[in-house]
């Protein structure tokens, strides 16, 4: 059985993220220290709320991290955990985010429409010449990554399901996924799928085996659960590459 | 584009779905979890467990019921009734519920708005208002909508919102279970007065009723109860007719 560890960090309820993890067949513990998650087969980092609450988030949480994703093994970052992933966030300016993408998040520009974002909204699928090949730089923020304007404006049109991102294997362009937030990752070449709600804002992000999801897969039906069971069925592939 | 929200709400005493009529006579409606389970296959948004006889009884929300229905349906869900202190909340989100409903206990004691919003996430916290018309002013209610709060709708909306609370689910004393449409003057009201969702119930009867207040009453989520229950209306039919409409609805 596929391990996912599941940070803690006092963001929020983990219970449905466990429920979901549950039913669909991984084992899940909460990594009590950072040394923990060197058992782990992938990572999760859930978190809804401020994004000061990643301050758990510790240097030697942030190291331990860094060591699972530079041995191989997939990480994914649920909302806030998403943002994480990230440089850092204008909601709490002087804490750094992991760094493992390029950018920064910032409060979204609904132009008029409700802040904070909630509810269902539709997940647009990048085109694949926006997603760029070649390893991800788990060591630092890469520094040639493409700034926001270099991005395509298209999608894959609504209702085609693409082959070019692992995360959304299997998804449909268009989908609608359970969003609760206020901030946003911006769209960058790491972006794979976007939303929109008064300006367009990064979805899913995924760079090799680092993936993020801004909006709840755990609380998004089977389209959720579909992104759950790829994200587990490619930490059980590494597992099962490990020598 | 954002999706206007369907919720259905079971409304639960001792581990049935009921519905009344103005918040009186009950009757029964069905498992909670096998309803969860249609109304999720029909395509339901969101769903809602209400144990409206708890706050006057004394009883806490049902934590079997949440944690049957959270383990199988992996769509947001609420809990209401009988939330009174942190311990409550923390007792219904451990059994799976997303978010927790506080109606007469935010009006006891406002500041458990602010304690839940920070332990959970103002994503978990839902104010609910009962509120029924009274010489032009909408007038809040507490208890199951048998005592007044002295407080008006829209300012307390306000005020919640302000304490942290991530969304207003608003009542319709008037018009609950009449299914002669929403109040759509009071849901614009209170929708146009915060920034956070606000979920419009009561008196839901048609589906042209959800066209409504959707438009005219500006509401982010319409909730419903009889007119799912008793399969007069189907949850995905709603959602086709709103969306012929041209209202953006998860399809």
């Amino acid at each position: 059985m596929t391990t996912v560890a599941l940070i803690d960090y006092k963001a929020g309820n983990l219970t449905s993220v466990r429920k979901a993890l549950a039913a669909i067949g991984a084992e899940v513990y909460t990594p009590e220290r950072a040394g923990d998650l060197a058992r782990a087969d992938g990572v999760i980092v859930p978190g809804v709320g401020h994004f000061n609450a990643t301050a758990s988030l510790d240097d030697e949480w942030r190291a331990a991290v860094r060591a699972r994703v530079d041995e191989g093994r997939p990480l994914l970052g649920i909302c806030l955990g998403l943002q994480w992933l990230f440089e850092g966030s204008d909601e709490a300016p002087a804490l750094p985010g992991l760094g493992l993408l390029p950018g920064r998040c910032h409060l979204l520009d609904a132009g008029g429409q409700k802040v904070p974002h909630v509810g269902w909204n539709t997940v647009d699928i990048m085109p694949a010449s926006a997603v760029p090949a070649g390893a991800v730089s788990a060591g630092a923020v890469s520094a040639d990554a493409a700034p926001p304007g270099a991005v395509p404006a298209g999608a894959v049109p609504t209702g085609a399901v693409p082959e070019h991102t692992r995360a959304l294997r299997g998804v449909t362009s268009g989908t609608y996924a359970y969003f609760t937030h206020s901030y946003v990752a911006p769209v960058t070449a790491a972006c794979v799928a976007t939303t929109t709600h008064g300006e367009r804002f990064a979805a899913v992000v995924e760079r090799d085996h680092v993936m993020g999801v801004q909006f709840h897969p755990e609380k998004s039906g089977e389209v959720g659960l579909a992104i759950l069971r790829n994200f587990v069925a490619l930490a059980e592939e590494r597992r099962e590459g490990r020598g | 584009m954002l999706a206007k929200r369907i919720i259905a709400c079971l409304d639960v005493r001792d581990g049935a779905v009921v519905k009344g009529i103005n918040f009186e006579g009950l009757r029964q409606a069905g498992d909670p979890a096998a309803l969860a389970r249609r109304y999720n296959s029909e395509g339901i948004d969101e769903l809602v467990i209400l144990d409206v006889t708890a706050t006057i009884e004394g009883r806490r929300a049902l934590a079997r019921t949440i944690s049957a229905v959270s383990r199988e349906l992996f769509i947001p869900l609420a809990v209401g009734g009988g939330i009174r202190t942190d311990a409550d909340a923390a007792a219904a989100v451990d059994a799976g519920a997303d978010k927790v409903s506080l109606n007469s206990a935010a009006l006891a004691d406002p500041p458990l708005i602010t304690t839940l919003a920070n332990r959970y996430g103002s994503q978990a916290v839902v104010v609910a208002i009962d509120a029924k018309r009274q010489d032009g002013r909408f007038d809040v209610y507490a208890r199951s909508g048998k005592q007044a709060a002295s407080r008006e709708a829209v300012e307390w909306a306000r005020e919640a919102a302000d304490r942290g609370a991530g969304e207003i689910l608003l009542t319709s004393i008037d018009k609950d279970g009449t299914r002669s449409g929403f109040d759509c003057e009071l849901t614009a009201a209170v929708s146009s007065a915060v920034s956070i969702p606000v979920i419009a119930s009561g008196g839901a009867g048609t589906f042209a009723h959800f066209v409504d207040v959707f438009t005219e009453g500006r509401a982010d989520a319409a909730l419903a109860a009889s007119i799912f229950h008793f399969a007069e209306h189907g949850v995905a039919a709603l959602k086709q007719h709103l969306h012929t409409a041209g209202i953006p609805v998860r399809l």
